[in-house]
């Protein structure tokens, strides 16, 4: 900050090199608090810690942790799994390759907020301290001790950064606060793990068997929660616990691993999330699964045009409504005014090849333009899109698509006499309407992402990124930036509308206004571009995770009602100002903006 | 030095009377160049001097007012990749890599216009997709290997140093397989040592056939290299030959340094200061006299660059 410089004006913090905690408690004795406290927090979760079930999901029960509980259960357990591992117990180190200290930091975070929410929870719902049971009050406390104990471990302090003796007292202040935030930031930081040795093959397949169970397990989980404060608790786990995961070192020793296999992984994906439907008991969430999946296929379809070619497109959600307007007209829909009715294969032609002819037009005459200026056109020829479909009713204009009131009552798709509409009994698991859908979107699904992952790694997808990085260089190498770019514009495009034509069937009705350009309910322009932003540019993985938290946030969270869109336009603002390479960074794009720090200097040939 | 081991060849490149204005301002004006194959032709000239702009109307990013270009006989296209196509590849003389792409990724960039596999092709990776996507590689790596790169192929481009930047972008350059190739500034910035590795460089691409025309601002590097030179100033070609005559013309020197001007500010100070020592010491040593000598001239010099006018940064 200051080339002048008194070493005595900084803060009393210890030199640095030190290794000491942030509270002043010898560590050993904060190892061994965090470790006794995350098993007495297991423990304590058998025990009741109201006396009434009216606070949801029943937390009197003795012996039987039910809601909540398990969450912190969870926590609890990770936290002993780590503080153990942090004596450096046998057995165990291979839980930690990047250390212990800050996973543990890490894990008694995700006990402590849960506990500390589920606790002052029943306290507000409920109406005071009272009525907390024994059993609440001890879970308080354990996880309380756990988060001081593993706060006084000990880590390496960044460099005092000394202050000039000139500045303001506002400077000063702005100064210490920052180098706070750095030892804060430096207590939960750990190095990157040493590469993960070479286990034979079935053993590495295992390895992501294991990973793609859990992450199974725990969107089933997320998506099964039935209550606002459990979403929340599990929001709360969830995070600080794959943050405890990511310090120790795990998640990236699984990425090297499932990097090896990249064909099995990304099989090994469909199969679990095709295994989705069968842990559901009946429709509820199977809904919430096809559409977070028809949301998250079309941002994966607006990857490719943002993430990969560089074309900021603020319209895209129209390319979607062409396609489901494609397929509702020829679906054989009584308020259609062709009395047509094709078969699933030629309806899905028919929406992509809409999706596409349109997809050409627009790009046809504004991908001449570059960066702001063609995102302000896709946004206007979003809106002309929705107007359009509005008017085109009969009376302000031809009748094709009933204007607002939309193609109503599309019938179900019927594929090779296999009714998607009823219910089907497979193996004892019953199938219900949109657990099909869910099968039928997840092969749309498996298309994009193959379209994605091989168009990427070839000679146009090269281009696409050259045209991103420097459009007059990759001009100069030969590459016909506008057919190109076009040929990027139609290719979302038509993905877009593959999406579109099972939306159609799925919601019955296709109106106007389901192709807005932000509203509160996803699918919308804005909300896809915040769902590859979010989840990472360029990535597979990121606009999937980015969709699906986009969708089920608002969906669980109902009582944010109106403050949804300000809320999530808060989260945006702070994702893009701490983690701007989204929450699953391309390895691009995460040396893009931290090349400072760790960041390899290799790109390995993993690819996104 | 070099003149005698090239076998001159036909004319490949032919630009004839290139005038490229900017509204009002002549950036270009009738500039005649040729270039034969196997040929390495230097352009030089003052800051301003329009050999940026001159080389962009080579190249397709602009299109020249008057003139044309042809290239093996036929007239160059007026868009840039079309120019490559054709042939004719470039760098840029402030670097312009695709940075977030890796070294090896970028030369397969510069593969675009001599492979032909389009989106169908990358989607059902067919067996000819494989096959050219291997060539592509091997040929790729053949061309980091030339110019010294192949061990940081998996290297992000923007990780590299100054020097290997200026190389890469030659190595992408080249991968487009081109029978002309143009370089702007290659030894910007560069020390001596990296300025003689980019001269044997660039010989090592003249020796595989492929001509040169090169834009430069150091002149050891440019008479070294070149078996002609064309000095550009303020639009319009002053002189064209081989580096002796370039050296000793005096419109050169004046293009650079400025040329002594009747009632030159100061010159009657020389003049009577001579006049003075003159008749002081008529024994004065003659060593003196020529120190003055310059004086003068640096004298003469400084206020000409100051006059020089209306020059516009083409870049």
């Amino acid at each position: 900050m200051t080339t002048q410089t008194t070493a005595s004006d900084t803060p009393s913090a210890p030199a640095a090199g030190t290794q000491t905690g942030l509270i002043g408690i010898p560590p050993l004795l904060g190892r061994a608090l965090a470790t006794a406290g995350g098993a007495l927090t297991v423990i304590s979760t058998f025990l009741a810690w109201t006396w009434t079930s009216d606070f949801p999901g029943d937390l009197t029960v003795y012996g039987y942790p039910g809601g909540l509980q398990v969450l912190v259960l969870i926590g609890g357990a990770l936290t002993t799994l780590l503080g153990l591992a942090s004596f450096g117990v046998k057995g165990l180190r291979w839980l930690v390759p990047a250390g212990a200290d800050a996973a543990l930091k890490f894990a008694a975070l995700a006990t402590f907020g849960t506990v500390w929410y589920t606790v002052i929870a029943i306290s507000v719902e409920l109406g005071g301290l009272v009525n907390l049971e024994p059993g609440g009050y001890l879970v308080a406390v354990t996880s309380l001790a756990t988060l001081l104990g593993a706060l006084a471990l000990p880590f390496r302090r960044p460099e005092p950064d000394p202050i000039d003796p000139d500045d303001s007292r506002w400077e000063h202040t702005r100064h210490r606060a920052a180098h706070s935030w750095e030892t804060v930031k430096a207590a939960f930081s750990a190095d990157a793990p040493p590469a993960v040795r070479r286990l034979p093959a079935y053993a590495e397949i295992l390895v992501i068997v294991v990973v793609l169970a859990l992450a199974l397990t725990v969107f089933t989980y997320g998506i099964g929660t039935a209550y606002d404060e459990l979403f929340i608790g599990f929001l709360i786990t969830a995070g600080f616990g794959f943050g405890a995961l990511s310090k120790s070192g795990l998640i990236a020793h699984a990425s090297q691993i499932t990097s090896r296999h990249q064909n099995i992984t990304v099989c090994g994906a469909f199969v679990t999330a095709a295994l989705f439907p069968f842990t559901q008991t009946d429709d509820q969430y199977a809904t919430l699964g096809v559409y977070i999946l028809i949301f998250a296929t079309v941002a994966l379809g607006l990857n490719i045009v943002v993430g990969l070619a560089g074309l900021l497109d603020l319209g895209y959600v129209a390319f979607l409504g062409v396609g489901a307007y494609a397929a509702s007209l020829v679906s054989g829909s009584p308020s259609s005014p062709f009395h047509v009715h094709f078969p699933f294969w030629a309806a899905v032609l028919v929406g992509a090849a809409a999706s596409l002819v349109f997809g050409v037009l627009i790009g046809a005459p504004t991908l001449r333009l570059r960066g702001d200026y063609l995102a302000i056109v896709t946004l206007g020829f979003g809106e002309i899109f929705r107007i359009t479909a509005n008017n085109l009713d009969g009376t302000s204009g031809p009748d094709v698509t009933n204007g607002s009131n939309g193609v109503s009552s599309i019938p179900n798709l019927d594929i090779l006499g296999f009714d998607l509409g009823a219910q089907h009994d497979v193996g004892g698991f019953t199938i219900g309407r949109f657990a099909n859908y869910f099968f039928l979107m997840l092969v749309i699904t498996a298309v994009v992402v193959l379209v994605f992952r091989r168009s990427g790694d070839s000679r146009i997808g090269r281009a696409w990124v050259a045209i991103r990085e420097d459009e007059t260089a990759a001009l100069a190498m030969g590459i016909n930036g506008f057919r190109v770019k076009l040929i990027a514009f139609a290719v979302g495009a038509s993905l877009a509308g593959l999406a579109g034509t099972v939306q159609a069937h799925v919601t019955y009705t296709v109106t106007p206004e389901q192709y807005l350009f932000a509203g509160p309910i996803p699918p919308n322009s804005a909300f896809l571009l915040a769902a590859v932003v979010l989840g990472g540019m360029g990535t597979i993985g990121g606009p999937l995770i980015g969709a699906s938290l986009l969708f089920l946030i608002p969906n669980k969270l109902q009582f944010l009602g109106d403050y949804q869109l300000f809320a999530f336009g808060v989260a945006l603002i702070l994702l893009m100002r701490f983690r701007p390479e989204g929450l699953v960074p391309n390895r691009r794009r995460q040396l893009e903006f931290h090349e400072e720090a760790e960041a390899p200097t290799v790109l390995e040939p993993t690819g996104a | 030095m070099t003149t005698e081991t090239t076998t001159r060849g036909e004319t490949i490149l032919d630009a004839r009377g290139v005038t490229m204005r900017f509204g009002g301002l002549t950036a270009v004006r009738d500039v005649d160049l040729t270039v034969s194959s196997g040929e390495i032709v230097g352009l030089i000239g003052p800051n301003g001097a329009g050999k940026t702009t001159f080389f962009n109307c080579l190249t397709g990013l602009y299109i020249p007012t008057e003139g044309e270009v042809r290239y093996k006989g036929a007239v160059l296209p007026p868009k840039s990749f079309k120019v490559t196509a054709a042939g004719v590849a470039r760098t840029f003389q402030n670097i312009r890599l695709f940075a977030n792409m890796t070294v090896l990724e970028n030369v397969l960039v510069g593969r675009h216009t001599r492979t032909k596999e389009g989106f169908w092709s990358a989607v059902l990776r067919g067996p000819g997709f494989h096959r050219a996507e291997k060539a592509s590689r091997e040929r790729a790596m053949e061309l980091l290997a030339f110019v010294g790169l192949a061990p940081k192929a998996d290297h992000l481009a923007r990780n590299l140093p100054y020097g290997e930047q200026r190389k890469l972008e030659i190595a992408r350059a080249l991968a487009s397989e081109p029978g002309l190739l143009l370089l702007d500034e290659p030894t910007a910035g560069m020390n001596p040592q990296e300025t003689r590795a980019t001269e044997e460089l660039v010989f090592a691409i003249r020796d595989q056939g492929i001509a040169v025309l090169v834009i430069e601002h150091d002149m050891r590097f440019i008479f070294n290299l070149c078996d002609r030179v064309a000095v550009l100033v303020q639009g319009a070609k002053l002189v064209e030959g081989d580096s002796a005559t370039v050296q000793g013309d005096e419109r050169v020197i004046a293009a650079y340094l400025g040329e002594p001007f009747e009632n030159a500010p100061g010159a009657e100070e020389v003049a009577e200061v001579e006049a003075a020592e003159a008749a002081q010491a008529e024994t004065a040593e003659a060593a003196e006299a020529t120190e003055a000598e310059t004086e003068a001239a640096e004298a003469q010099a400084e206020p000409s660059t100051d006059a020089a006018p209306g020059k516009e940064s083409d870049r």
